[in-house]
């Protein structure tokens, strides 16, 4: 008990502490005099556009990764259920990409689509697509979250695949013999009964989606072109490790964490009702 | 069972393999670039097929290239990743295990309070506090070590809460066994909880490595000196689009090297792996 106490107090409460006191300091650029100011550091990271910009990314990235990976799964899931043969091989395979880390996964991608030498880059501009993540925001997100849905999708695919298994068969059966096609037993009894599992993974993937793609952000655009691809958590880093704006990245991490705690409510509340789904 | 036409079994297998060409594709090609020469991968398309040249790069990564990474060599960078994943993986086992047996078993003033002070860590990663955490390691002299590396990834209580939950399911009438017998408390513990939780230790060990090891925010930030990176991080330096002269065939040897060991892990044991996962997320 001791050790884990110890080590929480020390690298967690101190500096959430320190997280919330600063947040309400402002500091001279040089460090010389500093000010408390209340609230007013959240006033201005509010009103800052560009925060609200970072916002509106990293919602639309968040979105869009987890509705990509989840539905990829998704489908991999249902189908694995229904190939009865090869089962494990397909597990086997399709399990790699989380070993990935999101970094590195997010420069293999930017190999591929690489304007300058990426093959696959190279491909969409033979079909006539002027592609270029290095200098169009759109590109570069699109890029983003492929390679963040890419390295999530393995993770959705096991929990879908444990999902499907504890749907009854006999439900599915009385269905079947009630004269209903596969497509509308997939609708109206597998999915309605996967929604635990589905909701579960959409907490898990906003929240994969909100900070462990910090790597791949920082690997592959660096927020930009511009400020197109700048997430919540790559301004707080930014803000306070490479601009050194303290104040602002600390009343931002303040922020961040009530997003976080939000979420972990919203997912103990979906546990809480899980249990009675049995 | 329902009966299903061929037709449909085979677009099933059709989509499989479909997903597993996307999703294994990017390793692959990865693979396939680390065994070509650098004009190659410079003239795009890239062959599909691996060159001639997995000797000659694998070689050069592994032996020759002195200050390609700030003059750090690849197997320095391995070491590191390696005892970062390592120590991680041990170390959360080892506090949690012990504080979900305090918990779990014992009787004391605040429990409950110590419970919940350890349980709301759960909600705040380390990306949203780095900052502070940074300035705290700072003051304990705690950049470009190991231990910085490691003890700040070690305070969360994930695996406490998975310890917690597997030794509520433990029946009273085991430990009261136990204190017939005459075991005491470590006796108990050793003895009979750690066999107990084999699966789950296994199955923890995998997740916690392959955590551990893909960690990038916070080497990046702990870490200054070259000679203590991690390979994810030693990769993202080599790497620079705008220039001409990244070495790719390099990069991507490392890339490799950073790739394989958590592949192996993961697929070695899968069924741990599976378990644990599906299981500790309830």
């Amino acid at each position: 008990m001791a050790p884990q106490l110890a080590i929480t107090l020390v690298f967690f409460y101190w500096p959430a502490g320190q997280a919330l006191y600063q947040s309400m300091l402002r500091q001279d650029p040089f460090g010389l005099r500093t000010k408390f100011v209340w609230f007013a550091n959240f006033r201005k990271v509010l009103a800052d556009p560009a925060y609200l910009n970072s916002i509106k990314v990293t919602v639309v990235f968040s979105l869009a990764t987890a509705i990509v990976a989840m539905g990829v799964a998704l489908l991999l899931a249902v189908m694995a259920e229904k190939a009865v043969r090869g089962k494990g091989l397909y597990r086997t395979l399709l399990i790699w990409p989380y070993a990935v880390a999101p970094a590195i996964a997010g420069m293999l991608w930017l190999f591929l689509f690489n304007p300058s030498i990426g093959s696959l880059a190279y491909l969409l501009r033979s079909l006539g697509i002027a592609w270029d993540p290095l200098l169009n925001g759109t590109h570069a997100m699109i890029l983003l979250v492929s390679a963040a849905a890419w390295k999530q999708i393995s993770y959705n695919f096991l929990f879908f695949v444990a999902g499907l298994q504890a749907v009854p068969k006999t439900l599915i059966e009385a269905a079947a013999m009630d004269g209903a096609g596969e497509t509308k037993r997939f609708w109206t009894i597998v999915f309605p009964l996967l929604a635990p599992t589905t909701f579960f993974l959409l907490v898990v993937n906003t929240v994969y989606a909100l900070f462990d793609t910090f790597g791949i952000v920082h690997a592959v655009t660096g927020g930009g072109p511009g400020k197109t691809t700048e997430t919540l958590v790559y301004k707080v880093y930014n803000d306070g490790f490479v601009n050194l704006i303290l104040g602002d990245s600390a009343a931002q991490s303040v922020i961040l964490m009530a997003i976080v705690i939000a979420l972990t409510a919203i997912q103990f509340r979906y546990v809480e009702r899980k249990v009675h789904y049995g | 069972m329902i009966g299903q036409s061929p037709l449909r079994t085979f677009i099933a297998h059709a989509v499989l393999i479909l997903g597993i060409l996307i999703v294994t594709f990017p390793i692959y090609y990865t693979f396939v670039a680390s065994t070509h020469t650098l004009q190659t991968i410079l003239r795009p398309p890239l062959p599909l097929l691996p060159g001639g040249q997995l000797w000659n790069n694998y070689s050069e990564a592994l032996f020759g290239g002195i200050g390609r990474i700030g003059g750090v060599s690849v197997g320095r960078l391995l070491l590191n990743t390696s005892i970062m994943a390592l120590g991680v993986a041990v170390g959360k086992i080892f506090i949690s295990i012990l504080s979900a047996y305090a918990i779990v078993f014992f009787r004391f003033p605040l429990r409950m309070t110590f419970f919940w002070l350890i349980f709301i860590t759960l909600m705040l990663p380390v990306e949203v506090r780095i900052l502070p955490t940074y300035k705290v390691m700072v003051d304990l002299g705690m950049i470009d070590t190991y231990a910085g590396l490691i003890i700040p990834l070690i305070a969360s209580a994930t695996a406490t809460l998975l310890f917690r939950q597997f030794f509520m399911t433990i029946p009273g009438e085991l430990v009261e066994a136990a204190r017939v017998d005459g075991a005491g408390p470590w006796r108990f513990f050793f003895d009979i909880l750690l066999p107990l939780s084999r699966t789950n230790i296994a199955a923890l060990f995998v997740i916690l490595f392959i955590y551990g090891w893909t960690q990038y925010l916070w080497p990046l930030l702990v870490t200054n000196s070259n000679d203590m990176n991690t390979i994810v991080i030693a990769l993202r330096k080599m790497v620079s689009f705008a220039d001409a002269d990244t070495e790719w065939h390099l990069v991507m040897v490392t890339a490799m090297l950073a790739i394989v060991p958590p592949i192996l892990v993961v697929v070695l044991m899968q069924r741990w792996f599976v378990r644990g996962l599906v299981e500790s997320e309830k």
